[in-house]
């Protein structure tokens, strides 16, 4: 259920994110201050935009997942919290990459929406070692929910500490989008909209395949009781932070989809 | 509600009482890194930014001991099957380890705050002292707050120890910068001012915040 | 009525099946002993029952109240005695009772006739970590019976016990006491004797269901081949 309209939404990404890269190139103008460097910018703030939305939508599914007690948000909740750190990975790197050619340093403080992603990129990279901490998997879950609800919720009151603790002293590109030439401002929100397609693209076919393996799993113990060995055949990995559907709840979908 | 909060804060403090485990260490540790700030920055006086700066930063270090321990006698002695077996709401738990968490926190600073004017602060607390008392109230419900959280969040897993301080440390980030910019201009020579009130608004946003959140998430943390 | 009715129960530690479609039924005022090897499911039986772990499968009736949506009416009525004292070590007895009385809204009176009768009034005040396990396990005794349970859970309760302090438990957990009991024992000769209803466990299913009267302690140890 989770492979359906995969290909459709492979295609629209990189059909919108190679639109996005010959506007940056080739339509959107060059800043007058910063010239070629600044372009990194259609890049890097869409990434932390998609980043911090994907932390906080891993709050919502946790959300779900404390009402419902289903372990399918939890795999949401998991697998949005995810790809947002990798794509706060990638955030940090662009912005330093940024700070490094405009202002000659690789980092800097007085730069409120960096330093408090910093916060946050920190606060979310413990989210994998607390889970890996819990064995029974579905306590880990649970335990996982509370976090990413408490440091969903961290998110905004995180940037408005930070954002109010620094004097604007440096010119910013990134005001507000109203601000923008509009060849930028359509250039960004092309970009902005190319990099969440790819985010969406990346978290489904990780729940894809995090399905398909639980499917797989839950298959084979039901073909072993049916063969009369109480023994599973595939020994579960020994300690895992990822969570894994349980194969009751597996099983308790299967006739949902067709071929099998 | 109130009985059974009064009972769980009654045994904290007399668990504290006999086996003195968080108090004094916080306190000692505080002291002791007050000691260790003048030698690394080299200096026998700070004031303002840094006198800010260096208390909370202390305070922030010593109150992770204290969150730490606040509920690992509780795990390892079966005090949560104790008190879930009883018919009790499970919120008063929350409450209970916040209040005891809030008494060690204003037993830590009791001794770490006149330390911190006999050893290193510059310019005399004196008629600032009021103003401080509020900042750190203020400072100290959010601790308490998402201190008992992570607290709860971290006991019951394999490397308490260590995620405690990793889970801590970030979301209490805001209570750092806010703290220590409310009290930076009432610890500067002839008194800047008054603690500016957005950052009180700041902290008290964030202690209302994280407060309703503890409340409301906590009860995931105790069922199995 | 009866006082436990359990069916088809099931809870699984991720893909460990610790109970697996048990079922078993147990009237007011009798006694079931659960048998069964290490790591058979007893401990997750015992703790399902207290309420303190949810059932993932199956009806589970506690005292007339359905797990775990109405677990909130049966705490306070269920007494349980585990591996785990639930006590702090650090608190004297007297002042471990006196919390548990707290929790439980019971007189403090209690606390003393509880003291009594387990025979640690001369050592109430003393910090539990310095009495031996058989004195911790009184007190645990006496923790357990605190709120006068209408169902006991008790998981070995006579270990770390010697002969005359079993005599002075037993009227406070044993038959005596005329409360409804689920026992884990390992022990086939004397929890036979003091058995309703037997169940045997084994991987978490049940191998053994059957009135403890047509039950003949070989087939106990038969389980544990």
């Amino acid at each position: 259920m989770y492979g359906k309209g995969l290909r459709a939404l492979s295609i629209s990404t990189v059909a919108v994110m190679a639109l996005a890269l010959a506007l940056v190139f080739f339509y959107a103008p060059l800043e007058a201050e910063q010239g070629f460097l600044q372009k990194i910018f259609y890049v890097h703030v869409p990434l932390a935009i998609v980043a911090l939305c994907g932390f906080v939508a891993g709050g919502l599914f946790a959300i779900q997942h404390l009402r419902t007690r289903d372990p399918r948000w939890d795999m949401h909740s998991y697998v949005a919290i995810h790809m947002s750190l990798i794509f706060g990975v990638a955030t940090l790197i662009t912005g330093s990459i940024w700070a490094k050619g405009s202002w000659g340093h690789w980092w800097v403080w007085d730069e409120p929406t960096l330093v408090s992603f910093l916060i946050v990129f920190l606060l979310y990279a413990t989210y994998q070692p607390l889970r890996f901490a819990i064995e029974d998997p579905e306590r880990q879950a649970r335990y996982a929910s509370v976090f990413a609800v408490t440091a969903g919720a961290f998110v905004p009151l995180n940037f408005i500490a930070v954002r109010a603790s620094t004097a604007y002293v440096h010119p910013r590109v990134l005001g507000a989008t109203s601000n923008l030439p509009s060849q930028m401002a359509l250039t960004f929100l092309v970009s902005l909209l190319g990099i969440a397609l790819l985010f969406t693209t990346l978290c489904k076919y990780e729940l894809t395949a995090k399905h398909t393996r639980a499917q797989l799993r839950a298959l084979r113990r039901l073909a072993d009781r049916r063969a009369g060995t109480a023994v599973a055949v595939a020994p579960a990995r020994a300690r895992s932070a990822a969570p894994s559907v349980h194969a009751t709840a597996m099983t308790a979908h299967a006739p949902e989809r067709p071929g099998i | 509600m109130r009985r059974t909060v009064g009972a769980l804060l009654r045994k904290e403090l007399l668990v504290e009482l006999r086996t003195l485990e968080s108090v004094p260490g916080m306190s000692l540790f505080a002291v002791t890194t007050f000691v260790v700030f003048h030698f690394a920055l080299q200096r026998s006086s700070v004031d303002g930014d840094l006198a800010a700066g260096i208390l909370w930063v202390t305070l922030l270090f010593a109150a992770i001991l204290g969150i730490n321990r606040l509920f690992v006698a509780d795990a390892d002695q079966g005090g949560f099957d104790g008190f879930l077996l009883a018919p009790v709401e499970r919120t008063a738990l929350l409450v209970a380890k916040a209040l005891a968490l809030l008494a060690y926190l204003v037993a830590l600073e009791i001794v770490a705050v006149p330390a911190f004017a006999l050893l290193l602060l510059g310019p005399s607390l004196g008629q600032a002292m009021p103003q401080l008392l509020g900042v750190l109230a203020l400072g100290d419900l959010g601790i308490a707050a998402i201190g008992t959280l992570v607290a709860a969040l971290a006991v019951r897993t394999r490397a308490r120890d260590l995620l405690g301080p990793l889970l801590a440390l970030p979301l209490l980030v805001p209570i750092v910068i806010g703290g220590a910019r409310a009290t930076s201009p009432l610890l500067t020579l002839g008194h800047a001012g008054d603690p500016p009130t957005r950052w009180l608004l700041t902290l008290g946003l964030y202690d209302l915040v994280f407060g309703l959140i503890a409340y409301a998430l906590f009860d995931f943390l105790l069922e199995d | 009525m009866a006082a436990v009715q359990v069916e088809g129960l099931s809870r699984h530690y991720g893909e460990r099946e610790a109970l697996d479609g048990v079922s078993l039924s147990l009237l007011q005022g009798q006694t079931l002993v659960v048998f069964g090897p290490n790591g058979a499911g007893k401990t997750t039986l015992l703790r399902v029952l207290a309420t303190l772990l949810r059932p993932h499968a199956g009806e589970v009736r506690v005292l007339g109240a359905r797990l775990p949506g109405e677990a909130w009416a049966v705490r306070g009525r269920i007494g349980l005695l585990g591996h785990e004292p639930l006590l702090y070590r650090e608190l004297t007895a007297r002042e471990n009772l006196r919390f548990h009385a707290r929790l439980h809204d019971v007189a403090a009176g209690r606390v003393e006739e509880l003291l009594a009768r387990v025979r640690l009034e001369h050592r109430a005040d003393e910090p539990l970590r310095s009495l031996s396990r058989g004195m911790v396990q009184r007190v645990a005794v006496a923790r357990a019976v605190l709120h006068d349970p209408e169902l006991l859970l008790l998981d070995e309760p006579r270990s770390n016990l010697d002969p005359a302090a079993v005599e002075l438990v037993d009227p406070l957990i044993g038959s005596a006491s005329g409360r409804t009991r689920v026992i884990c024992s390992h022990d086939p000769g004397g929890g036979l004797a003091e058995a309703d209803v037997v169940l045997g466990l084994r991987d978490g299913r049940p191998a053994l269901l059957r009135a403890a009267g047509e039950l003949r302690a070989e087939e106990i140890v038969e389980l544990y081949r």
